[in-house]
């Protein structure tokens, strides 16, 4: 995924400040041959109703609005973010069997004792047995959403 | 002219639009959301897979929206539809750290 660094930066300090919980979030952009562009998040609340420490859920009405949002602004949702309080930002076996489409970028940051570490992406395999890593490219802060 | 069943749209999210040749909507007739989706997956044959199981039930995570309603507190794929009804496929995200 390409990606500013303003907007990983979003993604650490929404991580830090919901620690211990997790965070969670999508990620808003363009999705092409070489790949998905994030240009914008849309956070979100961890709905999951217990155990948020170790756990996230986006319920369904926000990835809904978040669509909406995202179409309002040319963009389209490509991929989700969330962290691991505590752990190492790989995928877990819980993410792993909850994944949904091959094809969304599955952005992980991991805090440890309140601070953002190790940030990662990740996105399911076409026959949906693991996650594979994707690389991330740091776009410059001037690139602009229609030159994909 | 075929007046039977209703005109929707069924909007596609975005990894799967591989599979409907880049189209972010699909407009498919039907009376009821099954039939609708029924339509959409006969269509796009490619896309089967990513929204139903092998038993040929709907993924746990995919979420079938009329509108702004999960079809869950409707009649599910039993929900009718009228001309015009805009369908979204929802998915459940959901992990965590362990
Ligand atoms: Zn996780």
């Amino acid at each position: 995924m390409k990606i500013k660094a303003t907007l990983l930066d979003q993604i650490r300090k929404h991580g830090e400040a919901t620690y211990p919980e997790e965070c969670c979030g999508l990620l808003l952009g363009k999705s092409g041959p070489d790949g998905n562009r994030v240009l914008a998040l849309y956070p979100v609340e961890n709905r999951h109703a217990e155990q948020r420490e170790r756990r996230y859920t986006i319920a369904p009405s926000d990835y809904l609005a978040a669509e909406r949002a995202a179409r309002r602004q040319g963009l389209d949702v490509v991929g989700f973010y969330h962290s691991h309080p505590d752990h190492p930002a790989r995928p877990s076996a819980t993410d792993l069997a909850e994944a949904t489409f091959p094809g969304y970028t599955y952005v992980i940051v991991a805090v440890h004792q309140g601070r953002a570490g190790e940030l990662t992406a990740w996105h399911l395999s076409p026959d949906r047995t693991r996650f594979e890593p994707e690389t991330i490219e740091i776009e410059p802060e001037s690139a602009s959403v229609d030159q994909t | 002219m075929r007046t039977t069943t209703a005109t929707v749209t069924i909007r596609i999210p975005t990894p799967l639009r591989g599979f409907t040749n880049n189209q972010e909507t699909v407009e498919v007739s039907g009376a009821t959301v099954g039939e609708a989706l029924q339509q959409l997956v006969e269509q796009f044959p490619r896309l089967k897979p990513h929204l139903f199981n092998d038993e040929g039930r709907l993924r746990s995570f995919v979420n079938i929206y009329v509108g702004d309603e999960d079809i869950r507190y409707l009649q599910r794929e039993a929900t009718p539809l009228k001309p015009g009804a805009e369908l979204s496929i929802v998915p459940s995200v959901a992990g965590g750290g362990l």
